[in-house]
């Protein structure tokens, strides 16, 4: 769709350029009139895509679809494209209150089929909801869907709404990763509360029987026209049908990346630095003597962890390099891994930044997650930056991660889903590594503090976030320094 | 896992010409734990095309190697048709590729493991780390072969095979590139069509795809029908999901890139670099200029990108249409020579000034970027440049320098000498094998803000040689 100005006279194309303001939290250039930005701007999201996308999965019980939305959800988010997934499952908890064995999954069961189509209806009025008038862009439907007419069901609903759909169908016939599934999440999910694992392995597997005779998978020749991929035996093999647009692309791109095999991701700050200790923020400054004891300590704690095959990762700046160096192990430097970019504040600490140029310090408070430096970066630039970290993080296995404290919070907040909200305000201590492992569907976290003291470099949202706020209310919440 | 515990921990220092920290040794050479380019790969990797003639495979091999080169990869292909001519001369018709003809076949086969010779002396000899074998490898004996080499040397095997069954698409590829091959100079079109039709047959009758069973533990992109569907199989490293993320998201869908700087800027009206400044006068009329030339061109569905900085969007507000602001198409950052002329760079940073004509590529300002990191900055807006079809990219000279260098496959010593000036549209049009360049001058006249590389690169040069090619400035 082309916008095209009114042309009061007949000449072509004389039109005179709008004024243009630069947002004072996001520093975008933004066309305004009589003094107010005017909508019409385009900044460069994610997705690129025009109308909102349903995500449906397909698949038998136990082959990781739930696994995969969480995470594709989590990812998508993280990205910055508003996504949410609704479990059917869930659904059906909701409706049923009582689950009593695998009986109700039975093809011939006419009550349970009732229940269970009113529970996807459900779901999808709510995928309606969720996309027309929340705002969202991305919705994951997450269940079998395992039957030619209940996806022609969810096409059509699609359609009529003007949502894009793209399947994602697992399929796996490895008894073992089966298996490994079905205890690591089902022995543990709200049905099977008050059985033993015998028995609930037992009712599981009866279950996926139920859905095995009438199980139609994405046919080469029949579903030519949908979009969708097939993932094989866990990622070996994956079949891509008719990619649409940039998101779908983006999702087939993430889904072949990511992986099952247990490891573990360390992400730590570099040492103590001396800008650091002066409360001074960004710089290219060298470790502190305690910054160096902790590069040590560091060295100690990788040789007892007993690491397979250990990447290491740091920044291009001198103190995360300074840090690897102590641990006699080849290491790889990212420029992507470089501390946030406070450009015109940088090196400065915040009584000068406050003393210099208090409104940008207020509208740091106000929207931190968004605010851009003057001729520096915002988190949300941090996050686009760090996307391809992210992404080689999911094919790696262990990796340590030696990095700083802006962008060890936007990792983090990938890792544990946390949103924009709070990513800027997330705590990541001087020589305090956190270990992260995969488990079922999250993360489990251990902070292990290598006992090197440290300055404090966290600085809470101050109670008041106001324009024209005193220094002192401004600066409450400064850390102590030098 | 063995390493030295050692207590002492080497200095660093910062290397002049890129600004990466390294442990300082007095003396020798430290071997450098640290790598700054990421580590695609660890060992070389072969990719091997398989298909029937007509299929796109050169087409493929080209523009992946294209692109690798461009991120920093580099790659190199070897095309078994040239290694044919090469060792027979003449081409006298299709009979040469008949299965039954036994010289021939000898000559083919000698071909093939010339080329794997060469692709061997190219992993050892010259550094490189991607070799792209581009022949049919349509049968099972020829593509075994190829394993037992990649396998004795410790290379990796990645197989991409194009499947197409349209005639029209094959027609449209024989009409692209086939007729023009030095194969049939002295033919006519019909004869030529008629021939390669018949060469294809040959091909055919021994033909065997991968094979979902048979092939399960080899690596593989089989891409169907140019693009609408893909089986991937046993990705095994970043340089190979890499190939298959490009692979998918290009297309052969005509359309053209338009690209150009914003209009002429106050600070280069000044000789000055980097900044933030709005358009000049004659910046402005180049924004009405591009206008009326963008409508004159009546261009389908065009998108319109820029960057975050006010210039370009300035540019992109008199096209009165929605465009996107891209924060990677922003101009180099120049650190601590942002908005300074080049006199007071060679003034205050002479060396610096020195450094970056020694290596303009990989120069990085301090504080600032290098045109090495830019291209990795802007590998995304390529990637969408490969999925989008008509598009019309404001942005600044370097980054249009890059992307030039991409799309017309300049190497890493040539991309900063590009020329780009200010107030040129170039417009790239697909075509064949390459990317056919128009240049439209929009006739205003604007500041000229190319320097070229001067003789004298040494530090220690004088002043009046450092500036010697500074354009003029008020």
């Amino acid at each position: 769709c082309s916008v095209s100005k009114n042309n009061t006279n007949d000449m072509p194309m004389e039109t005179s350029p709008r004024e243009l303001t630069q947002n004072p939290l996001r520093k975008i250039w933004m066309p305004y009139k009589n003094g107010l930005p005017e909508k019409h701007i385009s900044q460069r999201k994610v997705c690129m895509t025009n109308c909102p996308t349903l995500i449906v999965m397909v698949g038998l019980p136990a082959r990781g679809k739930t696994y995969i939305s969480k995470k594709l959800t989590r990812y998508l988010n993280w990205i910055g494209v508003p996504t949410k997934e609704f479990n059917v499952g869930q659904y059906r908890r909701e409706c049923l209150k009582i689950y009593k064995n695998f009986e109700f999954f039975r093809p011939d069961n006419e009550e349970g089929l009732k229940i269970r189509r009113q529970c996807a209806l459900s779901a999808l009025n709510d995928v309606r909801q969720y996309l027309c008038m929340e705002g969202g862009q991305v919705a994951v439907f997450d269940a079998t869907n395992t039957t030619r007419e209940r996806r022609d069901t969810i096409t059509r609903f699609a359609e009529q709404n003007g949502f894009k759909v793209f399947f994602v169908e697992s399929v796996c016939e490895d008894p073992d990763v089966i298996a490994e599934n079905i205890v690591q999440v089902k022995l543990g999910s709200p049905d099977y509360i008050d059985c033993n694992t015998e028995e609930a392995v037992a009712d599981f597997m009866k279950r996926i029987k139920c859905y095995e005779n009438s199980y139609q998978p994405l046919d080469e020749g029949l579903d030519r026209e949908l979009s969708y991929i097939k993932i094989m035996d866990v990622g070996r093999r994956y079949l891509v049908n008719r990619v649409l647009d940039h998101i779908q692309s983006r999702i087939v791109y993430y889904l072949m990346n990511i992986h099952i095999t247990p490891r573990s991701i360390y992400l730590c700050r570099h040492g103590e630095s001396d800008l650091n200790v002066r409360g001074r923020i960004g710089g290219d400054s060298g470790l502190t003597s305690r910054g160096k004891e902790y590069a040590k300590s560091l060295g100690h704690f990788i040789q007892e962890q007993n690491i397979k095959d250990l990447k290491v990762w740091t920044s291009q700046m001198k103190r995360t390099i300074q840090t690897a160096e102590a641990l006699a192990v080849p290491y790889e430097q990212w420029k992507a891994l470089n501390e946030i970019d406070a450009g015109v504040c940088e090196e400065m600490m915040y009584e000068e930044i406050q003393e210099h140029f208090p409104l940008e310090f207020a509208l740091r408070d106000q929207d931190k997650y968004r605010y851009r430096y003057p001729k520096g970066e915002s988190y949300e630039d941090l996050v686009q930056r760090l996307e391809p970290v992210i992404m080689e993080l999911e094919r790696q296995e262990n990796v340590l991660v030696i990095c700083h404290q802006a962008v060890m919070r936007c990792l983090l907040a990938y890792f544990l889903d946390k949103s924009a909200e709070e990513l800027p305000y997330l705590k990541c201590p001087l020589h305090t590594v956190l270990k992260l492992t995969p488990v079922a569907y999250g993360c489990k976290v251990e902070s292990i503090f290598l006992n090197v003291e440290a300055v404090n470099t966290h600085r809470d949202k101050p109670e008041n976030v106001d324009i024209s706020r005193p220094t002192e209310e401004a600066l409450l919440t400064v850390p102590a320094h030098q | 896992m063995l390493y030295n515990m050692s207590s002492e921990q080497n200095e660093l220092t910062q290397t002049p010409l890129l600004k990466i920290w390294v442990p300082w040794v007095h003396s020798t050479l430290s071997r450098r734990r640290g790598s700054s380019v990421p580590q695609f790969t660890n060992s070389p990797t072969v990719i091997v095309m398989v298909g029937l003639p007509a299929r796109g495979k050169t087409y493929i091999s080209k523009k992946l190697a294209r692109y690798l080169n461009w991120i920093g990869v580099n790659t190199a292909v070897f095309n078994l048709g040239q290694y044919r001519r090469e060792a027979v001369q003449t081409y006298k018709n299709y009979e040469f590729f008949r299965p039954d003809n036994e010289e021939a076949m000898k000559i083919r086969r000698n071909c093939a493991s010339n080329a794997l010779t060469d692709i061997g002396a190219y992993f050892t000899k010259e550094q490189g780390q991607v070799a792209v074998f581009d022949a049919t490898n349509t049968t099972r004996e020829r593509r075994g072969l190829i394993l037992s080499f990649a396998k004795e040397k410790g290379y990796k095997v990645f197989f991409v095979e194009s499947v197409c069954d349209d005639p029209d698409i094959i027609e449209q590829n024989i009409m692209q590139v086939k007729l023009s091959s030095p194969d049939y100079e002295n033919c006519d079109k019909e004869e030529a069509l008629e021939d390669f039709l018949k060469r294809i047959e040959c091909y055919k009758m021994t033909y065997v795809p991968l094979d979902e069973e048979k092939d399960r533990h080899l690596s593989y992109i089989k891409i169907f029908n140019v693009g609408s569907r893909y089986l991937v199989n046993r990705v095994q490293d970043h340089i190979q999901s890499r190939i298959v993320y490009y692979l998918m998201n290009i297309h052969v869908t005509p359309r053209s890139i338009y690209l150009s700087r914003h209009g002429e800027s106050d600070l280069n009206l000044l000789g000055r670099i980097g900044g933030d400044s709005g358009l000049s006068t004659r910046g402005q009329m180049y924004a009405s200029a591009l206008a009326a030339f963008v409508q004159s061109q009546s261009i389908r569905d065009l998108k319109v990108w820029t960057s975050h900085m006010k210039r370009t969007i300035q540019t992109a507000e008199a096209l009165g249409v929605p465009y996107e602001q891209w924060k990677a198409l922003n101009e180099i950052d120049a650190g601590m020579c942002e908005e300074m002329t080049y006199e007071e760079i060679q003034d205050h940073h002479p060396e610096e000034f020195a450094l970056r004509d020694q290596d303009k590529y990989r120069y990085r300002y301090p504080k600032g970027e290098s045109y090495e990191d830019m291209v990795h900055r802007l590998e995304p807006v390529i990637m969408e440049l490969e999925r989008q079809e008509n598009v019309l990219v404001i942005c600044h000279q370097a980054v249009m320098r890059c992307l030039l260098a991409y799309f017309l496959d300049k190497s890493a010593d040539e991309l900063p000498y590009l020329r780009c000036p200010l107030h040129t549209v170039l417009k790239l049009t697909p075509v064949a094998y390459g990317c056919k360049v128009e240049s439209i001058f929009l006739n205003v006249q604007a500041v000229n803000t190319h320097r070229e590389k001067p003789p004298n690169v040494d530090i220690n040069r004088k002043t009046e040689d450092a500036l010697q090619t500074v354009p003029e400035h008020v």
